[in-house]
């Protein structure tokens, strides 16, 4: 029995996600003694098959190369996991926007339902997932004789990424490479910040920070703190910052050590996508605001008397 | 060219979901439903379509219940033409759903189907991809904008670090992302007039699709509630906590 993990990547490095997919990727290893496999698809992407090969847990790594790889489509994606997936047992992905776009397509395809956002292993065929926005959990098993399933990082600490030395075999994927879809351009937010989904402290705005340029007082306490900048639904929507800011249900899911709201009102939205991290601090002048029913510290103050003078104590 | 959207009837966004003491599900009973808000979205994208002389022909199309009638009726008085109901009430999820659509599109031949990128009670996100590999066709998800030009449909993507433009071959299926559009609301007119529109009805069996769940639900809980903290007087009482009681900073 063999456990399959598609490996998320930037042509470099191995992503953090991936860590914590292989970490629930483990789980169902253990309660089966399964070995694992993992995937790498991508161009000239050899340093990150290194690192996946240097996985504890991992036994082989698969390397699928294309210069179409470069920026990869759904389409290629998924056609290549299927026309490799004999032989596995369970297909796990990173609940990312990048897992969410191709493994539906893989499930299809094998004609298995997917399971989506799984934050916990019970056994081999039994998960569990957020429902509701967060506002439920349910415990689900699948039927199906594949499991195809993604994984939201925040709730699987990283698998150890040292200490392995699985063999690299190259697959020949240039038959499963799609011309209906083509890349065109992309415009990524460039930032010396952490990413959002791996920053230890996380400080966020939302619609009180009334404008974008206020962002910069969330920006210098950030730097000093070593923190990524997010921000609310209502903040993005109303044209502060841009999109990949966004925590939430329908934006990025977070789980810091530290994540300081300030000018949340605290709409369930976005409480689904930051309620898991380990310290809450909530900076609103509304004392009825809900975010303060979550939040572990609560400061009711004016974000812009609060926010220079917590750059000051800093 | 035709256009097929799916809508979805689904709780109320505004509605605080509350898990059955039984632990089988959710509370629906006498709770407000509503269409699921990335269908409206993809509602508003199909009309802005035929307005521009893109579209021709919009079929809406939804699958669950009797009552989703009164979603169609909802999309045919925003401005869709036509409304197929799937009826069942059964829990179907996104393999069958994706398979009853296919069976839909046989017999529709739309150039394109608009979908919401996830409904807000199961949150799988799946059905517009799974839909999409079934027919072969390519996607475009979580889409912030689209353009057809020469024959091709350019879909901008909310992706994690930003934004991708992928160009795709039409036919193709497009998933709604939150900024794609604002949806309009129905006029009183409008509403009147789509009570005259047409609603065809069919069973899964019709189409000949097996929508049996291939995952169980075991149960459904609430989740690990968060208790409130306390509230701090000034920014120094907060930067001495984080630093000496939670260790954080």
């Amino acid at each position: 029995m063999t456990i399959l993990v598609i490996a998320e990547h930037n042509n470099q490095d191995l992503s953090v996600a991936t860590l914590a997919t292989l970490a629930a990727a483990e789980k169902v290893a253990s309660d089966l003694s399964s070995e694992i496999h993992m995937i790498v698809m991508g161009h000239e992407s050899n340093s990150v098959c290194e690192q996946a090969a240097a996985c504890a847990s991992v036994k082989k790594v698969l390397s699928a190369q294309d210069a179409a790889l470069e920026n990869p489509t759904a389409e290629s994606l998924a056609a290549i996991v299927v026309a490799n997936a004999d032989g596995y047992t369970h297909i796990f992905a990173s609940a990312t926007t990048s897992g969410k776009n191709f493994l539906p397509r893989v499930g299809a395809k094998l004609d298995v339902q997917p399971i989506s956002e799984i934050v916990s292993v019970e056994s081999a065929d039994t998960f569990t997932r957020p429902i509701y926005a967060g506002n439920a959990i349910a415990t689900v098993q699948s039927t199906d004789s594949v499991k195809v399933i993604t994984v939201r990082a925040t709730g699987f600490d990283a698998a150890e990424a040292t200490g392995g030395s699985a063999s690299i075999e190259d697959i020949n994927v240039v038959s499963q490479i799609s011309n209906n879809s083509t890349f065109v351009s992309q415009e990524l937010t460039v930032s010396e910040r952490p990413e959002l989904t791996a920053a230890k402290i996380i400080i966020s705005g939302g619609r009180g920070m009334q404008s974008g340029e206020n962002f910069h007082l969330l920006e210098v306490i950030a730097d000093k703190l070593g923190a990524a900048v997010g921000a609310s639904r209502a903040a993005v929507d109303a044209g502060f910052v841009p999109n990949d800011y966004q925590v939430g249900q329908t934006g990025k899911i977070v789980a810091p050590d530290l994540y300081i709201a300030v000018g949340i009102s605290g709409a369930i939205q976005h409480l689904a996508g930051m309620k898991d991290s380990k310290v809450i601090v909530a900076i609103n002048k509304d004392e009825d605001a809900p975010i303060f029913q979550v939040a572990d510290y609560g400061l009711v103050a004016d974000l812009f008397k609060a926010l220079p003078e917590l750059n000051d104590a800093l | 060219m035709k256009l097929l959207v799916t809508v979805k009837r689904v709780v109320d966004y505004n509605v605080k979901v509350r898990v059955k003491d039984d632990h089988s599900g959710i509370e629906t009973a006498n709770v407000k439903m509503s269409m699921n808000p990335f269908c409206e979205i993809a509602v508003e994208e199909a009309i802005r379509l035929k307005e521009k002389g893109v579209a021709s022909e919009i079929v809406v199309v939804s699958i669950g219940p009797k009552q989703c009638q009164e979603t169609l009726r909802t999309a045919l008085a925003l401005g869709a033409d036509r409304a197929i109901l799937v009826n069942t009430d059964e829990e179907v999820q996104p393999l069958a759903v994706a398979k009853l659509l296919q069976a839909v599109i046989a017999k529709e031949s739309p150039e394109m189907v608009i979908m919401g990128k996830q409904s807000i009670d199961g949150d799988n996100n799946q059905s517009g991809q799974m839909l999409a590999a079934l027919l072969d066709w390519p996607q475009g998800t979580f889409a912030s904008e689209i353009n057809v030009a020469d024959g091709k449909l350019a879909v901008t993507r909310e992706v994690d670090g930003g934004l991708e433009t992928i160009s795709l071959t039409l036919p193709a299926v497009v998933t709604t992302d939150l900024r794609l559009n604002e949806p309009r609301f129905a006029s009183l007119p409008n509403i009147m007039k789509a009570k005259r529109k047409t609603l065809d009805e069919m069973i899964p069996a019709d189409l000949g699709v097996d929508i049996t769940a291939r995952v169980k639900t075991l149960k459904v809980t609430p989740p690990a509630a968060r208790e409130a903290g306390v509230i701090v007087e000034s920014v120094e009482e907060l930067v001495e906590k984080l630093r000496n009681e939670a260790k954080v900073i």
